[in-house]
């Protein structure tokens, strides 16, 4: 499958790369752990964007829709006594020590179905407009969370009191946890990168770069986007599932614009169409957010500061994230085409 | 290859920075959460300054403990609050930590104590259940909750004779319990409820609401927050109604009073603070205030203030070993203090007992007491207190608490139209 040997090399770098943060994890201190599964988590949720951004050429401003309703579900299920039947089921699976694949295939199933639904409505639209339809669908979702009090605390948020464990393994403390979410991230890497170097993903990135020519070809440019629309929004809800496991409390301000425009500047400062790009520019804000913050009173500056370089770079020098610009120095002749939209 | 080796220089970089903070003996770590940027940054700024207030009069010590004083912005958002308690847990490795805003944030942050066996109080999040129906062993409380003052007030308005009140309040878990509260004290005296109404948190425009107020109600009692408390009273008062305004604290407080005209003239409110106490503790709090930080005390800087001598007597009557977390619980809950706010205490569920200050909106003409305030400002001056109010108020707590806590739906009403 991998016939390209820059190609084959740059998989050796990046699994390099995630097998040494395995190995150094564990030495860091609690908080440097718990930074560092949190970098992880909403790596997935930029990689996942990811799909839509960087290599489909849609810009959406909701991507946290499907990272909330998959985290406020698996806050439910694992919460919510009174529902009787799902939290039997959940306390069931729980007992034979599946509680994890329960939360996970119900929070994923759900995310889905919302995907499929509001990807429906948005895909149609092109540019500015997806980005505002994307947009208002979030803030629906957004509206349920914060005005639903029955089912979800309204804006007290919801907490989640311990992580189920995972065949017997206790997940409570911070280094199983952190190789757990390692796990689901490099398995989540894998199927996107698979996804991507299909022929389907290429279509997509045929679809990105000239939409009419595809249709010329024949290909069915809708239901191209509609399915990574949706692909996409699964991911999101890993990524989702993870955060309540995480961080073991949900509220309403998780999951508002503010998160699905975070996501889009990571995969704007990292790099689009690079998968780990996003990861890298996750990375970076996560940092930035906890560090910056200790030493400095007025970090939003730093952050705005930054973001607006790399609109900048992108815009005016068509480097394109992080990893764009290594690209730049390695080699100055070859300068991608940026997609309009 | 050379990018992996950078990929590992870097992580080991992290690694190593990630080795400083490590403990230190005869100190006491505390973490302070409060929203530094963001909307609410005025307020968190109030909340800082009245615990360092407090520090800088000991001179960042506390017996012969060095005060690692730790403070993180919260932004005002519950999620990172949480983060940021983590941080000051794991990284810092706080002995306790204090702070937060909102009620939500309480009930975020409760759990986190729990689970990491570290003391959180809380100075200013009023969620009911954190001291009624919730009960985390982590958790203390220093200030109060949503409806604790709400009780008496009610009794002081049926008192004046008002039988026939309408409220509105922030659609929000602190407006439910405020307003609950009123609700269910007043109705036990005798009075009747007759109209609730729920505005959207953050409502600047009250038009569509003013029209559902009934003309012939004997008064009206509000909750609002923020700029809500600013819109309300003008926005009433143009609208041509003359009745009374009652309200939660946070409708009049300290905190806004400043910006607000003469349409909050005759707004009586309850807490458990008034800028206007005329104790030579609470005279001399207000100017040294007002002369370092240019502003007026208000109920937060008093109770992160009083959170400080707090947390300072609890330290001292456990010999200064901050390490040893159920002591300083036992402890903390046994203090009785003679706060700026007047004398105080826990109950038996960890909540705060003390007076309860019902106060109204005067305009006081030149420099009140010669505290070195704007002249002519508007004063919430007292004009009764409930003293030793605890927050089942007459009620027993096993009573009380069979109830369920405050929300849109309780207490229910019969007399509403």
């Amino acid at each position: 499958m991998v016939e390209n040997l820059a190609e084959k090399r740059r998989i050796f770098i990046v699994l390099g790369a995630f097998v040494a943060l395995g190995a150094v994890t564990p030495f860091l201190d609690l908080f440097m752990q718990s930074l560092v599964t949190e970098i992880l988590v909403f790596g997935i949720l930029a990689m996942s964007l990811d799909l839509l951004l960087g290599f489909t050429g849609l810009a959406s401003l909701g991507h946290a829709a499907y990272f909330g309703v998959a985290s406020y579900t698996t806050a439910i299920i694992m919460t919510k006594e009174d529902w009787t039947w799902t939290f039997a089921a959940f306390q069931w699976a729980d007992s034979l020590g599946l509680g994890l694949f329960y939360i996970f295939i119900f929070g994923l199933v759900v995310a889905l179905a919302f995907a499929a639904f509001f990807g429906f409505l948005a895909i149609r639209a092109v540019g500015v407009y997806f980005l505002m339809i994307t947009l208002s669908l979030a803030m629906v979702i957004w509206g349920l969370a914060y005005r639903w009090s029955a089912v979800t605390e309204g804006d007290n948020g919801i907490n989640v009191l311990g992580r189920p464990s995972l065949f017997g393994i206790s997940l409570e403390s911070e280094i199983p946890f952190f190789y757990f979410t390692l796990a689901v991230f490099l398995i989540c890497l894998g199927l996107m990168y698979m996804f991507v170097k299909s022929p389907f993903g290429k279509t997509l990135v045929g679809i990105r770069e000239r939409e009419e020519r595809m249709q010329m070809l024949g290909y069915n440019i809708w239901l191209h986007k509609y399915l990574a629309f949706i692909i996409a929004g699964v991911f999101s809800g890993v990524s989702g599932v993870l955060w309540t496991l995480f961080n073991l409390f949900v509220s309403p301000p998780d999951i508002e614009l503010i998160t699905s425009a975070e996501a889009l500047f990571m995969v704007a400062l990292g790099g689009p169409a690079t998968l780990v790009g996003p990861v890298i520019g996750s990375a970076i804000i996560r940092s930035l957010q906890q560090f910056i913050s200790i030493y400095v009173e007025r970090w939003p500056l730093i952050l705005g500061a930054i973001y607006i370089i790399t609109i900048m770079l992108g815009r005016l020098y068509g480097v394109e994230g992080i990893l764009g610009l290594f690209g730049k120095f390695r080699k100055p002749a070859a300068s991608p085409e940026t997609p309009e939209g | 290859m050379k990018r992996k080796f950078i990929t590992i220089i870097a992580a080991l970089g992290i690694a190593f920075s990630a080795g400083f903070g490590s403990a230190q003996a005869a100190e006491v770590r505390i973490g302070f959460i409060a929203p530094m940027t963001g909307i609410f940054a005025q307020i968190g700024k109030d909340m800082s300054n009245g615990f360092k207030m407090y520090l800088a009069h000991t001179k960042n010590k506390m017996g012969p403990l060095d005060v690692k004083f730790i403070l993180e912005d919260s932004t005002g958002k519950p999620a990172v609050n949480v983060r940021k308690a983590l941080k000051l847990i794991k990284r810092d490795k706080v002995h306790m930590f204090i702070g937060g805003l909102l009620a939500s944030t309480g009930y975020a942050l409760a759990p986190v104590s729990n689970r990491f066996k570290v003391p959180y109080i809380s100075p200013v999040p009023a969620a009911d259940d954190l001291t009624q129906r919730k009960l985390f062993k982590h958790f203390l409380r220093s200030g109060f909750t949503s409806s604790q003052n709400s009780h008496p007030l009610a009794e002081w308005a049926y008192d004046q004779g008002y039988r026939n009140v309408v409220t509105i309040g922030a659609d929000y878990a602190f407006g439910y319990e405020t307003v609950g509260g009123f609700h269910k004290a007043f109705e036990a005296r005798g009075g009747k409820i007759v109209k609730k109404i729920w505005a959207k948190l953050g409502t600047k425009d009250f038009g569509p609401y003013l029209p559902q107020i009934p003309k012939d109600a004997d008064a009206i009692f509000t909750l609002m927050v923020g700029p809500m408390s600013l819109a309300f009273p003008k926005q009433f008062r143009a609208a041509g109604f003359k009745m009374p305004m009652l309200g939660g604290v946070t409708s009049a407080d300290e905190f806004i009073l400043p910006s607000m005209g003469d349409e909050a003239l005759g707004y009586v409110t309850a807490s458990q603070y008034s800028a206007a106490l005329t104790t030579d503790k609470n005279k001399a709090f207000v100017k040294e205030y007002q002369q370092r930080y240019g502003k007026m005390a208000s109920y937060y800087s008093e109770s992160c203030y009083t959170t400080g001598q707090w947390v300072d007597l609890t330290l001292k009557k456990i010999g200064y070993k901050p390490d040893n977390t159920d002591a300083f619980l036992e402890a903390f809950k046994t203090i009785r203090i003679n706060a700026i706010r007047g004398p105080v205490y826990l109950d038996a569920y960890g909540n705060p007992v003390h007076n309860s200050y019902i106060r109204r909106v005067t305009r006081v003409k030149g420099d009140r007491l010669g505290l070195g305030v704007k002249p002519n400002s508007l004063w919430n001056l007292v004009i009764k207190t409930y003293p030793a109010v605890g927050q089942f108020w007459k009620w027993p707590a096993k009573e009380f608490l069979k109830d369920p806590v405050y929300s849109k739906k309780f207490p229910p009403c019969p007399h509403c139209k």
